[in-house]
């Protein structure tokens, strides 16, 4: 707990660390970060073109549903599939200097809302091209952002720790992201279920998607998905404080 | 654990109680080939854990305290624990046994690259190595204008740290390691790097803030560079502490070994 807060205090560093992870990847480059926004604009684009026809399924409608969906859903992978890295790539700074170890988890988090943000520009596009107007419900994405993120860094640490002692989790994890993306309703929408919408409620991360997808989209979401998501965050917090408890002495062993 | 605060009557600054640290070895290939190979590359006793993990004692039944003012020379040969002891003091490794207790603020300095973006200019990277180190923003805005003129980097500090030579990067790594007078200052030998001229300097510097009532503990086989600098030796063989004392002393018995 003292290690969070004191992670916390040091948003200076971790700010700048996350900041420079994305500069360092696109210096030099022409479009810089803005290269993130243009490869998700074309996947949104050429991905909503083909898929509306495949469902038979309007393009004003279905084109913000899939956007939106691929924008939340981009965050959430990004976290799962580049959490193994977190502890593993900072061995330089984790053997040369102590930190807390909650700075590399905010600092993984930092870079990935950075991302986020460039992709956001995506959404407004799309408003604007298809003239919808969400309303006052977007404001209900603010805290659904908030949820998947207090999720994605709790996930990221442990997964990041797990990553370090068994160098096979993140191979787990690419497979598994593989799977979760299709089965859930991001590509489709859950109506298409046809009468068995009820075998998506126990999916979590149709809960976390939907829970920042329905107010951009101009809904708002369910209280089963509210409730869903504090059930999986209040577990999530549990497992990965009695995780980090019982391992943080550990971490700069693994490494 | 690692404490930080204070224990101890005598004011000692940095205190070692009976640490012992192992590592596990993960690596795949059979136990009994894993086993020949480490036997032969690494001089730390090999042995086995309760889960049949393969375990390496990099550092057996440590103790030893340092007062104000000490300068420490960890001297052995390869593989003796030399660095894994320093990463101890500075709190990265947690002993599996014993404890650390060290009062005041900690500069580590093990590698130059630490904290430095070769693409970034050396003004930046100033500020970055200040925030990893544990300074405010405000402190490093504070403590800048002598740091440059420590670094003696002038126009350069605005270009890339890509087209530093190393001895450079040395000079802007030092600067800010000792800008902020730490209480322990823990460096492992590369800061043998630098050219005369700095190396005056960076006697200096040391000479200044040891006066200032700190800590210094510096690796190196250059027992030249020990004699020199430090007034107290540890000598370290496969983990465990072989002597301690004054530096001549620890020296003389090293170098008796070694016939």
């Amino acid at each position: 707990m003292q290690d969070a807060v004191d992670g916390l205090t040091l948003w200076a560093l971790w700010g700048k660390l996350g900041w420079n992870d994305i500069l360092q990847r696109y210096r030099r480059s022409l479009l810089g970060p803005l290269w993130l926004t243009a490869s998700m604009a074309v996947m949104v684009v050429s991905l909503g073109l083909v898929y509306s026809k495949i469902f038979k399924a309007e393009l004003r409608d279905f084109m913000p549903f899939l956007c939106v969906g691929l924008l939340v859903w981009g965050y959430i992978s990004a976290i799962l599939s580049e959490s193994g890295a977190l502890f593993t790539g900072a061995e330089s700074y984790i053997k040369q200097i102590r930190l807390p170890y909650s700075v590399y988890v905010l600092r993984f988090m930092w870079s990935k809302v950075i991302v986020f943000a460039h992709n956001f520009v995506i959404y407004f596009g799309i408003l604007v091209y298809f003239q919808i107007w969400p309303g006052i419900a977007a404001l209900y994405a603010i805290p659904g952002f908030l949820l998947v993120t207090v999720n994605g860094a709790l996930t990221s640490m442990y997964l990041g720790m797990m990553s370090a002692r068994f160098r096979d989790i993140p191979q787990i994890v690419a497979s598994f992201i593989q799977i979760v993306f299709f089965i859930t309703p991001i590509m489709w929408k859950p109506e298409l279920l046809g009468g068995h919408e009820d075998l998506i409620r126990f999916n979590p991360f149709f809960h976390l998607v939907e829970i920042v997808r329905a107010p951009l989209l101009g809904q708002l979401p369910s209280a089963g998905n509210y409730l869903a998501v504090a059930l999986i965050t209040t577990l999530n917090a549990i497992f990965a404080i009695l995780f980090f408890v019982r391992f943080r002495a550990r971490i700069s062993y693994w490494v | 654990m690692v404490q930080s605060h204070s224990v101890d009557a005598e004011q000692s600054v940095l205190r070692l109680d009976n640490v012992s640290v192992s590592f596990p070895v993960y690596h795949g290939g059979s136990r009994s080939l894993k086993k020949a190979i480490l036997s032969r590359s690494s001089a730390g006793r090999i042995a086995r854990d309760a889960n049949d993990r393969i375990t390496i004692d990099a550092l057996r039944d440590i103790s030893f305290s340092l007062d104000r003012g000490d300068r420490l020379a960890l001297i052995g040969a390869n593989g003796a624990g030399k660095t894994t002891l320093l990463r101890v003091m500075a709190g990265i490794y947690e002993p599996v046994a014993g404890t650390v207790q060290i009062r005041g603020r900690i500069s580590p300095m093990f590698d130059i690259g630490l904290g430095i973006d070769s693409d970034l200019s050396g003004y930046d990277n100033i500020r970055m190595r200040g925030l990893l180190l544990g300074l405010s923003s405000r402190e490093i805005e504070r403590l800048l204008p002598l740091i440059l003129d420590f670094t003696e980097l002038g126009d350069y500090l605005d270009m890339p740290v890509r087209t530093y030579s190393s001895g450079m990067t040395l000079r802007l790594t030092f600067a800010v390691a000792t800008c902020f007078e730490p209480e322990v200052l823990l460096m492992d030998e590369w800061i043998l790097a630098g050219d005369a001229h700095f190396m005056t300097k960076a006697r200096a510097r040391i000479d200044s803030f040891i006066q200032k009532a700190s800590v210094l503990v510096l690796a190196s086989h250059n027992l030249e560079v020990c004699r020199r600098w430090c007034n107290k030796g540890l000598w370290m063989d496969r983990g465990s502490l072989k002597a301690f004392g004054p530096v001549e002393d620890v020296i003389a018995a090293y170098l008796a070994a070694r016939q």
